[in-house]
């Protein structure tokens, strides 16, 4: 049921207009950071404030929205936002990866591939690359403008000379057709191959930091490395213990004082899924029980 | 009129009478007593509290009332309260693992013996203004707060003793040497981790979350997940020689973060995460947040991190300027007269003003 103090989607028109049109500038300079006029939100700036402006602003009534965050969809802030789309958009909400048309993501991209017609919106925290080797944006912007990206390959290269890899395992950057080097949110190195040409139009909005980017579906996103020293995806060396996928992004969590431990998927869909269709890891049956 | 600074004892008398009125305000509002600033703004009173470094709600909310609602006015008259009571005795180390914990959050790991407990936090809350309470209604009654809190297990194991167990993170050295008071001993620099500890939960929110959230967007990086934040009752016990043995002598809340940072290593030396701390009076946690993401930026030096020129890895910088008793009382001072100064100002610039117009006029005649 939406609530009528609002207009739909909690935003007013004339706000979510300047967003679509940061959106579209973004679409078509992919991995360039669009500079948008963010606004106050009603959850604090962290929280998503990016990311729920780009849902608000591409919501429409028909559409069904899923809410993760760390891959779950029922983390705590992910079932704050969801709620506040179903109060103030009153649009269908959905666990489900393939049902959803918008999903809202924080730190991970689901693990079943998405399609065409799929929007996945990432809340971003810090949307520049180069933030952490230069902390001034006027400097970072020149950058950009003129692909000046030694500091990141020097960046990288260190890693690799202090500690044999390249010690960046999250918010790892990635070039984006061939022109823009990219902050593809912290998500997991893990899921960087997932951004590479997929279906789904991919939007990340940075509400604190005033700034909407975009890959289009199908854009190339090439994860930063060195002929020599190529990237890897890497993950927890285990099966999940629910559902026994080898191939997903898995969680660790402590299971008693003793410090035991278990690995089971951080996609909840993927591995519900999973064991619905009668894939069982070697915890399962405990968990039946 | 300024002329009355020297000798204006009844401007002074006036001043305290109007402000003992605006403090009043409109009388057909009715008072606010302590118990309610207390019980309602619970909050300030316990940011009053932690800058004012005294455990005392009653008398934090009366600072509170007194100060207008000013908390760092309110902080300062709990300052000058505490120097004048007399120490006696220093308490044997809280226990914060045995903490009755109302709150209870990691976010490195989904779930964790104990359970994430998230308390009574604004975190989820969607941030619109609530007319009920302006209308003075009752209050939607909340339904009853599930069973449970009253269960939770009494000693909640810390989230970061599992990544130890595995010598995932760095660990800290154990030490019973008396911890410095700053208080009572100048500081002295470069400080100790317990000093700076010490002047960070002090140390004004806002300046300490302004310096941390600098580390977080490049000034010095910090890289910090919250490993563990953890919020309720413990006992504080005082040794008793006499008895040989150490008494409850009462509780107190505070707010626990530890965060699990960036890690250190090298091809010879394992990586190992490194660690931040804070511990603040009361239920502040932006304040525990922000002072562990502190004590993490300024341990560069023993951890043998670069110094990257940000201000938050500079120790004199930060500890210099994080009491807003005294940054307050020196920025608010220019306010009083110093037209003696002022005076020799004005005769200087004078003459180089009459110099240089005379050095340029002679060129227009010349």
């Amino acid at each position: 049921m939406r609530e009528a103090a609002y207009n739909f989607a909690y935003l007013d028109e004339e706000t979510k207009r300047m967003i679509r049109r940061a959106i579209l500038k973004g679409v078509a300079v992919p991995g360039y950071q669009v500079p948008f006029a963010s606004r106050e939100m009603p959850m604090p700036y962290g929280w998503g404030t990016g990311g729920v402006q780009v849902t608000a602003a591409c919501l429409v009534p028909e559409d069904c929205l899923k809410v993760i965050d760390q891959g779950a969809d029922d983390t705590t802030n992910a079932v704050s936002i969801r709620k506040f789309f179903q109060r103030t958009a009153g649009v269908e909400v959905t666990e489900r990866t393939a049902e959803a048309t918008l999903i809202q993501t924080r730190h991970r991209i689901p693990e079943a591939p998405l399609s065409e017609g799929q929007i996945l919106v990432y809340q971003v925290p810090i949307p520049e690359p180069l933030r952490f080797l230069e902390p001034s944006e006027t400097e970072t912007r020149k950058m950009h403008a003129l692909q000046e990206y030694g500091v990141m390959h020097v960046k990288l290269y260190e890693d690799i000379a202090r500690n044999g890899e390249i010690a960046t395992s999250y918010a790892y950057p990635v070039k984006v057709e061939g022109r823009y080097v990219m902050d593809p949110s912290p998500i997991p190195k893990f899921d960087n191959p997932k951004l590479h040409r997929s279906s789904a139009l991919q939007l990340f909005g940075a509400g604190r930091e005033q700034r909407i980017y975009a890959l289009p579906p199908y854009s190339a996103a090439v994860s930063l490395d060195f002929d020599d020293f190529p990237f890897a995806a890497s993950k927890a060396p285990h099966d999940c213990d629910l559902c026994g996928a080898a191939e997903s992004y898995l969680d660790e969590v402590i299971i008693d004082d003793a410090g035991g431990r278990m690995f089971v998927c951080s996609d909840a869909d993927f591995c519900r899924t999973r064991r619905e269709a009668g894939h069982a890891g070697q915890l399962a049956a405990g968990e039946a029980a | 009129m300024y002329v009355a600074v020297k000798g204006g004892e009844r401007a002074i008398d006036a001043a305290h009478a109007w402000l003992a009125e605006e403090r009043r305000g409109d009388q057909a509002v009715p008072e606010l007593s302590v118990p309610q600033i207390r019980e309602q703004l619970k909050l300030a009173v316990n940011r009053v509290m932690a800058e004012g470094s005294l455990y005392d709600p009653d008398l934090a909310a009366l600072a509170i009332k007194q100060a207008r609602g000013d908390l760092i006015e309110a902080v300062f008259l709990i300052r000058a309260y505490r120097t004048t009571l007399p120490r006696l005795g220093g308490s044997v180390p809280v226990d914060t693992g045995a903490m009755a914990c109302i709150r209870r959050i990691s976010a490195t790991f989904k779930d964790a013996p104990g359970g994430q407990v998230l308390g009574p936090t604004f975190d989820y809350t969607h941030r619109l203004l609530d007319f009920a309470l302006l209308a003075e209604a009752a209050p939607a009654t909340p339904s009853a707060p599930a069973e449970g809190s009253a269960t939770a297990p009494a000693v909640v194991p810390h989230i970061t003793e599992f990544l130890n167990r595995d010598g995932l993170i760095e660990t800290q050295p154990v030490s019973d040497a008396p911890a410095p008071d700053l208080t009572r001993t100048p500081m002295e620099l470069p400080a100790s981790r317990a000093l700076r500890l010490q002047a960070l939960t002090r140390g004004d929110e806002g300046f300490v979350l302004g310096m941390a959230y600098s580390t977080q967007r490049g000034y010095g990086r910090t890289h910090a997940f919250v490993g563990e934040l953890r919020i309720g009752m413990v006992a504080v016990e005082l040794a008793i020689p006499e008895l040989g043995f150490a008494v409850e002598i009462g509780e107190i809340e505070l707010s626990e973060c530890e965060t699990v940072n960036q890690f250190t290593g090298s091809k010879t030396e394992p990586a190992q995460f490194t660690r931040g701390y804070g511990l603040v009076f009361g239920q502040s946690e932006r304040k525990a947040i922000s002072m562990s993401l502190m004590d993490r930026a300024l341990r560069w030096r023993e951890l043998g991190e670069d110094d990257s020129g940000a201000p938050a890895q500079n120790e004199e910088f930060v500890l210099m300027h994080a009491d807003n008793i005294q940054a307050t009382g020196f920025l608010e001072h220019i306010k009083l007269p110093h037209y003696v100064d002022f005076q020799s100002e004005l005769e200087l610039v004078r003459r180089l003003r009459r110099a240089a117009l005379a050095g340029a006029g002679g060129q227009d005649h010349a």
